[in-house]
Formats: structure tokens, sequence, C-alpha cells
């Protein structure tokens, strides 16, 4: 998740400054109980559940998820960790890399897939996703988790489970880290590739 | 002058290659897949132009294009206007009209592929270039190195060879793969040693960051690994050698040899093998052997070096690199990669 702000930061050429805390650590774990009961009592149980993290911010929150389950209902849910880089709308528009390879443990054929990512913004990434999880078998439901969703969709595309629903302008930006979610803004470095 | 390329390993640096092996890390996931194909580059499309024999490079880099959704062209010297006595710069001018995001040159000459680069607008990667270069091959190689050594340790793979022990064996002169594997090796930390007849050896390895030997069984308790060329017949132009089973008896693994052998020692070949001159059937064979892993990987390094061409789009500018400054060029960077919808 630091990671994403450090990329954030470093492709916007300044440093992420945090001008708000939205939600403390606490917050953070008390919206990812509530997400875990209510995906249980969604699909009532655990049965062919499999959580899938979103490639960088998602994974850790999907990890968290998954251990919450278990403390819930005893569960054992398979967990993945999805990158969907070779997916996105805007390769060769800017760079595109992959972060971390992906891995899916199960045949996603005939399971719900509950999909974690940190920030729902624009919803391309989560349209990628969409499409690589496919390659991976014909699930039965793909439902979304997202600990922020904060507007500004670009696509038919909503979360099924939220943490907050945050307002926020186009040129901020959420992060999403161990120590809860910051509203900010990346502000521009002096010196050579800090100019906007 | 052609947008970014790879023509040489020293294009990448130690950083490139690293980019590169943890991106083929991401393709080997995607090739064992049920539907090893991913629509990275739906829309791009790949050439290959072959001035000189191969067969694994030339399929390994089709397969590679297709397995990220580019199409694919394919030149072959004896099928082509070259044999009605049309000129390189011609013949790849035509093909860059027809409008290629990538060509993949191999040439008989050194220092074609990037001359090459000169005349045509698509991005150019040197498929091997006379005795210069095969930077892909050394990336593969490098690939397969490091994932055999973690799976020895018991590990995920690292992104250094540091302290491996590589020896390059034999017909290091007329080498372009030995060139490319020097700078890779090295690059990541490894200590390579050049071993081969002094008839064999290049003019001057000064500045290479290498040892040269010319006694093999002296050597071989020395190394980690063992990298053989294929004696190169084609571009062997004097009487640089007494007599072929001389060069094997002295230079080959033999089966006598291969007896001889730490049980931990890994070969490795570039291919294609001369089997019974530079390296015997049970080595070939044997479990110490690399040579499959080397051609299974290239496909998946392969598709990391398009996809960061086309896709990765750090394009070399003159006078250095400066990744911010063409980051803050874009417009909106939050809807991308910045801060993930």
């Amino acid at each position: 998740m630091v990671n994403q702000v450090r990329v954030a930061a470093r492709s916007r050429g300044g440093a992420f400054v945090p001008r708000a805390t939205v939600m403390d650590a606490d917050d953070v774990r008390r919206a990812l109980v509530r997400i875990a009961h209510e995906i249980l009592e969604r699909n009532h149980g655990s049965g062919s559940l499999v959580v899938v993290g979103l490639q960088t911010g998602g994974v850790p929150l999907a990890e968290h998820l998954v251990t919450l389950l278990a403390d819930i209902d005893g569960s054992d849910v398979p967990l993945g960790v999805l990158d969907v880089a070779f997916y996105r709308d805007d390769i060769g528009i800017r760079p595109v890399l992959a972060e971390e390879v992906t891995r899916i443990p199960v045949d996603l054929s005939e399971r719900v897939v509950v999909l974690v990512d940190d920030v729902l913004f624009t919803g391309r990434t989560v349209r990628a996703a969409l499409d690589a999880l496919a390659d991976h078998g014909r699930a039965r439901s793909v439902q979304l988790a997202v600990m922020v969703d904060r507007g500004h969709r670009e696509l038919p595309i909503r979360p099924d489970y939220v943490g907050k629903n945050l307002p926020t302008r186009r040129d901020e930006v959420v992060e999403v880290g161990a120590s809860g979610v910051r509203l900010g803004e990346v502000v521009a470095l002096p010196g050579p590739g800090g100019a906007r | 002058m052609s947008r970014a390329g790879l023509l040489s390993i020293g294009d990448l640096g130690r950083e490139g290659i690293v980019e590169v092996l943890r991106l083929a890390d991401s393709f080997a996931e995607v090739s064992a897949r049920a539907i090893p194909k991913v629509p990275a580059l739906r829309g791009k499309t790949v050439a290959t132009v072959f001035f000189e024999a191969s067969t694994r490079t030339r399929l390994s880099f089709e397969a590679a294009a297709k397995r990220l959704s580019a199409d694919t062209m394919s030149f072959a010297v004896t099928t082509s206007s070259v044999t009605k006595g049309e000129s390189l710069r011609d013949t790849v001018e035509t093909v860059d009209a027809l409008g290629v995001d990538v060509m993949v040159v191999r040439h008989a000459s050194s220092g074609a592929a990037a001359q090459v680069a000169r005349w045509v607008d698509a991005c150019v990667v040197n498929a091997g270039d006379g005795q210069h270069e095969h930077p892909t091959q050394a990336l593969l190689d490098c690939f397969t190195l490091r994932e055999a050594l973690a799976a020895r340790a018991g590990s995920t793979p690292v992104d250094d060879l540091d302290g491996v022990r590589i020896a390059i064996v034999g017909d290091v002169g007329h080498s372009r793969v030995a060139r490319s594997c020097v700078l890779a090796f090295g690059a990541l930390g490894a200590r390579v040693t050049l071993v081969g007849p002094a008839t064999l050896m290049p003019p001057t390895t000064q500045g290479w960051g290498v040892e040269v030997r010319h006694d093999l069984d002296e050597v071989l308790p020395e190394i980690d690994v063992c990298y053989l060329l294929r004696l190169q017949s084609e571009r062997l132009r004097e009487a640089l050698l007494p007599s072929l089973g001389e060069y094997s008896e002295r230079f080959g693994l033999t089966r006598d040899r291969a007896r001889r052998l730490d049980p931990d020692l890994l070969v490795m070949h570039p291919g294609p093998m001369i089997r019974g001159l530079e390296i015997a059937s049970e080595v070939a064979d044997s479990a110490r052997s690399l040579v499959t892993r080397q051609v299974r990987n290239g496909v998946a390094v392969r598709m990391a070096v398009l996809f960061r061409l086309l896709a990765g789009g750090l394009p070399p500018v003159p006078g250095g690199m400066d990744p911010g400054a063409l980051a803050t060029a874009q417009p909106e960077p939050e809807t991308g990669g910045a801060q993930h919808g």
C-alpha cells in the first residue's frame, strides 16, 4: 500500500503530503470485520468462497480478510493474488509494469470470488481484473470489496462491500496503509524530474 | 533514429536486467496456465526479420508475441526478394512501411541490428548480429540460472548471481552469446571465466572483467556452472584448430570428463548443440543440464522484453533517462498506475 503511494508520488514527480486522517488503524480493522460478516451473510457461509487481493494495495487487506473469516466461522478460504498489468486498457499510453506474480491457488469455476482492493476510483483496474479472472475459470459470481470508494467512476462498476464512502476531488490521493486511511495531495519536489 | 529497442545487454544495465527477469516471472506464470495468453499487446505487430538460420530464437519470439496477443509477421531471406538482389536497407524499410511495432533482427554482420535501428521507426530487438551480441539469449540464461539456483536452495529466485562462478567454454571469439552473457552475468555479480584454446579467444578481453584460462580440467572443480558454446564452424575461416577430435578431447564435456564432475555442477548450452563434439549426450540429457529449461524460459523472457518495450514505456532519452520527467508529461496520471481505479 505504501508502495502504491510511492508509485503515485513518483508518477507525478512529487511526494505525498497527507492533509487528513480519514480512518485510523482501528477504524480499518472494524470495517474489515463488518465486511467479513457481510460476506458470510450474503453468501450463506464460506463454502465456495475464494478471496483475491488486487496487486498491490488489495493484497494485505485480502490477507487480513481471510484471517477474519477463519476467526468467525473456522473456515479456510483460499487466498489469491492478482496482478492486472497485462489486462489494463492503458498499455502503450502510460508505463505499465507488473508488480508481482499472479497466484490463483484454485480453479475459479463454480466458485464465488471476492475481489479485494484498497481504493475504488475510476473502475478501470476492476474492469481489467474481471478479464484476468476469466482466464482462471468461469466463476459462479464475482463480488467486490474495497476499503474506500472515492467516486469518479469511468465504467459501470459498483462495489458490493465498502469500508468507507469518501467524497474526493480527482486530483487528491487516498493512501491506505498500516496506520489507516489518509487523504492528501502529491506536491512537486524541487530538482530534476520533480517540476510539473 | 528508431524508438527504444534492445540492441545490447549494455542498453539495460543491472537495473534493466533485473526488471526484465522479474517481469519474466509473471510471464512464466502466464505460460503455465491452461490458456497461456494475455491481451496485453493486442493490435501491435511483431516482425521477425532473419537473415541467418534459426530454430529456437525465431519460434520463441513468435510464440512470445502470440501469447501477448500481438500479430506476427515473419521474413526469411531464402523466400524473400533478397534473393533477387534487394539490399538490407530496402528490405527492412519495406517491412517497416507495412507498419510494425517491433522488428526482431538477426544478421551475420556485427552491428547490423544497430544499423537497422537507424533506418526504421519500429523498435528493434537484436536477435543476434554476427559476432557481436545476442541479448535475449543472455537474459534467458540469467533467468534459467537464477531459477535453478533458487530451486536448489529451496527459496524464491533472487535478483543477483552474486559470487556464482561461471565458466564459458569453447569458441568464445566467434560467439555473440558469450559477449552478451559476459555482460549480463557480470552485471548480476557472477564471476566469469573464459575457457578455450587461445586461437578461439577474442583478440582482447580488456575491460570484460573476466579471467581467461586454457585448461578445462583445472577450471571444472572451481566452478558452479559450465556454460558450453557451439563450435561455430560456419565462422571458422582459417585453420584455428588442429582437429575437431582434439578440440572435443580438451574442451568438450565428454562422457569421461562427466564422470569426474561435482554432482552439483550445472551445465548450460545456448543451442544448437553438436552432440559428441562440445557436449556428450550423457551430459546433455542429464539432470544437471539446464538446456531444456533454457529453451522453455526463452518464451517468458522474450514476452518480458516485448512487453517492456511496448508497454513498460521508458524509452531511453539521449543524454540520460529520467522516468520522473516522462511520467509528469502524462496527463491525469491518477487514472492509471498511480492510483489504481
